[in-house]
């Protein structure tokens, strides 16, 4: 789990930020700023985000992103992020149980 | 235990031993970090720490209340559409589920040097790292008349007994009556709470005393939070609401509930004067660097308070950067990065340097329909800010019941991450 944090962290690093070092836990901080609506560590009742597949997950944010899927709110959420930053959160989510 | 903590563990017992930690810090096995205020940012704080460290962090939450009464959702109190008991939960699954050690107690005063916390009743709290979220102080003494007359010309405006007085006096208002609020000037606490104030209570005047007035007196020059959604629910209660702007109110005389502003006099059957505010107490009696007088300056990667190693305050107390609202949602944000933050030093590495925080706030217009503000906030290293990202967050198109329902929910949910 560390080791591939570690290894999405580095990709991250070298694909935006060649001269700045990721964080170790950018994944685990990137996905706790959903848990205001999502709950801790994605397991809320009624959006759960915890243990969807990461496919999925990132299929959802583009179609908010595009506008494709309607919503009230997470069109706008979700246009706050990098894409990089997405796929980070989505593979968090999808690895947890 | 895992691979994380048990590195973990290597790595804080290397930092510890490498710095002269005050004495009871260092008779401790393992880091301790001391948490003073637990509202949406203490509390959170508190819990991620424990979390996110798997218990090898010890934390120790101060708080005066033995309750948490939320402020979001504390304006449908006041407009007769919940009562206390749903807006009021308490700290016993931080201590069952997280192993927070919570004290309930007064917090007087910090020690930087030492890192540690002065209470009432428990001593000095002594930890390796301080987390300050003593959320606002109203400055009552601003407003001739006002201090110590709380409880006849109440704010509402941290949530609990409070809250009951305006509900209670609300009730107790004749058919006809007038119902006067103010608001001060920005920065506040939740800046649309003042307006879905308005809506609710009209909304209660127009259902059972339709013959009442609301006055919303405004220091500011204009609604300052949703603005063309708030003048478009305002309308819908017709004359019942009348907005005045540029109102600074100067003087209030409890005994008549008159209230002076620069231009008029008002008088009112319902005073409800919301002060202007600063960083809580605690900020002062800590000497925390403070903006302007009144908010604590800190570094948007740590949260570190200016000119303080090791204390760190969060929440509404904090001097807002560009775009960032003083909300329990945002507050609950900083937590999660000054968790994130303590752990990085506390195993050795530097804070995050792309932290990103989010806000959402549900404002009611009446008993079932709300509407949102959200905004994205991603660090800039040339600035050293957390600035809003341009082009995402908005505003919801109209106020609508799946929205009110929404915001429920919301509460639903941040009250569990905070607390739970």
């Amino acid at each position: 789990m560390t080791n591939r944090l570690l290894a999405s962290a580095f990709v991250l690093a070298c694909a935006v930020a060649p001269a700045q070092a990721a964080d170790p836990h950018l994944a685990r901080n990137l996905a706790a700023t959903c848990a205001n609506c999502h709950g801790t560590g994605g397991r809320s009742v009624y959006e759960p985000l915890v243990g969807r597949p990461r496919e999925k997950l990132l299929s959802m944010l583009a179609d908010f992103r595009s506008g494709e899927h309607e919503a009230t709110i997470m069109h706008q959420i979700v246009r706050g992020y990098t894409d990089e930053q997405l796929e980070l959160i989505a593979t968090w989510f999808s690895e947890q149980r | 235990m895992s691979l994380y903590r048990r590195d973990f563990l290597r790595a804080t017992a290397a930092a510890a031993a490498a710095l002269t930690l005050p004495r009871i810090a260092r008779a401790r096995a393992r880091p301790h970090v001391v948490v003073v205020g637990g509202g949406f940012g203490g509390a959170t704080a508190a819990k991620y720490l424990r979390m996110w460290s798997e218990g090898a962090v010890e934390v120790s939450l101060i708080e005066r209340e033995a309750a948490f009464v939320s402020c979001p959702m504390s304006n449908l109190v006041i407009g007769g559409l919940k009562g206390m008991a749903d807006i009021t939960l308490d700290y016993e699954r931080l201590r069952a589920n997280w192993g927070v050690r919570v004290i309930t107690d007064e917090a007087l005063g910090v020690d930087p040097v030492r890192r540690s916390v002065r209470t009432a009743r428990h001593g000095e709290i002594a930890g390796d790292r301080l987390v300050l979220a003593p959320g606002v102080a109203f400055e009552s003494a601003r407003i001739e008349g006002l201090a110590g007359n709380e409880e006849r010309i109440p704010h509402a405006w941290k949530a609990g007994p409070q809250t009951a007085i305006l509900r209670a006096q609300l009730e107790a208002m004749p058919d006809g009556g007038v119902f006067a609020m103010t608001i001060p000037r920005a920065p506040y606490r939740c800046p649309p709470g003042p307006y879905e104030r308005a809506c609710v209570v009209a909304h209660y005047l127009r259902t059972t005393k339709p013959r009442s007035k609301l006055l919303v007196l405004d220091a500011n020059e204009g609604i300052i939070a949703k603005k063309a959604l708030f003048e478009r629910a305002f309308a819908r209660y017709g004359t019942m609401i009348e907005y005045r702007p540029n109102s600074t109110l100067l003087a209030v005389d409890a005994a008549t509930r008159e209230a002076e502003f620069e231009f008029e006099r008002v008088r009112a059957d319902v005073l409800n004067v919301i002060p202007p505010m600063r960083a809580g107490e605690l900020a002062t009696r800590s000497g925390l660097a403070l903006v302007n007088g009144a908010w604590a300056e800190v570094d948007w990667l740590a949260f570190g308070a200016r000119g303080m190693p090791g204390v760190h305050v969060i929440g509404d107390a904090v001097f807002p950067a560009p775009g960032m609202p003083k909300s329990g949602h945002m507050a609950n944000q900083h937590a999660k990065v000054v968790a994130a933050a303590i752990l990085n030093e506390l195993a050795g590495l530097p804070p995050n340097p792309t932290p990103v925080v989010m806000n959402t706030c549900y404002s009611f217009v009446d008993d079932r329909s709300a509407m949102h503000v959200a905004s994205v906030h991603q660090y800039d290293a040339a600035k050293a800010q957390l600035l809003p990202v341009p082009g995402a967050g908005g505003l919801s198109e109209e106020a609508s019941v799946a929205e009110g329902r929404t915001a429920l929910k919301w509460a639903h949910h941040i009250w569990a991450d905070t607390l739970d």
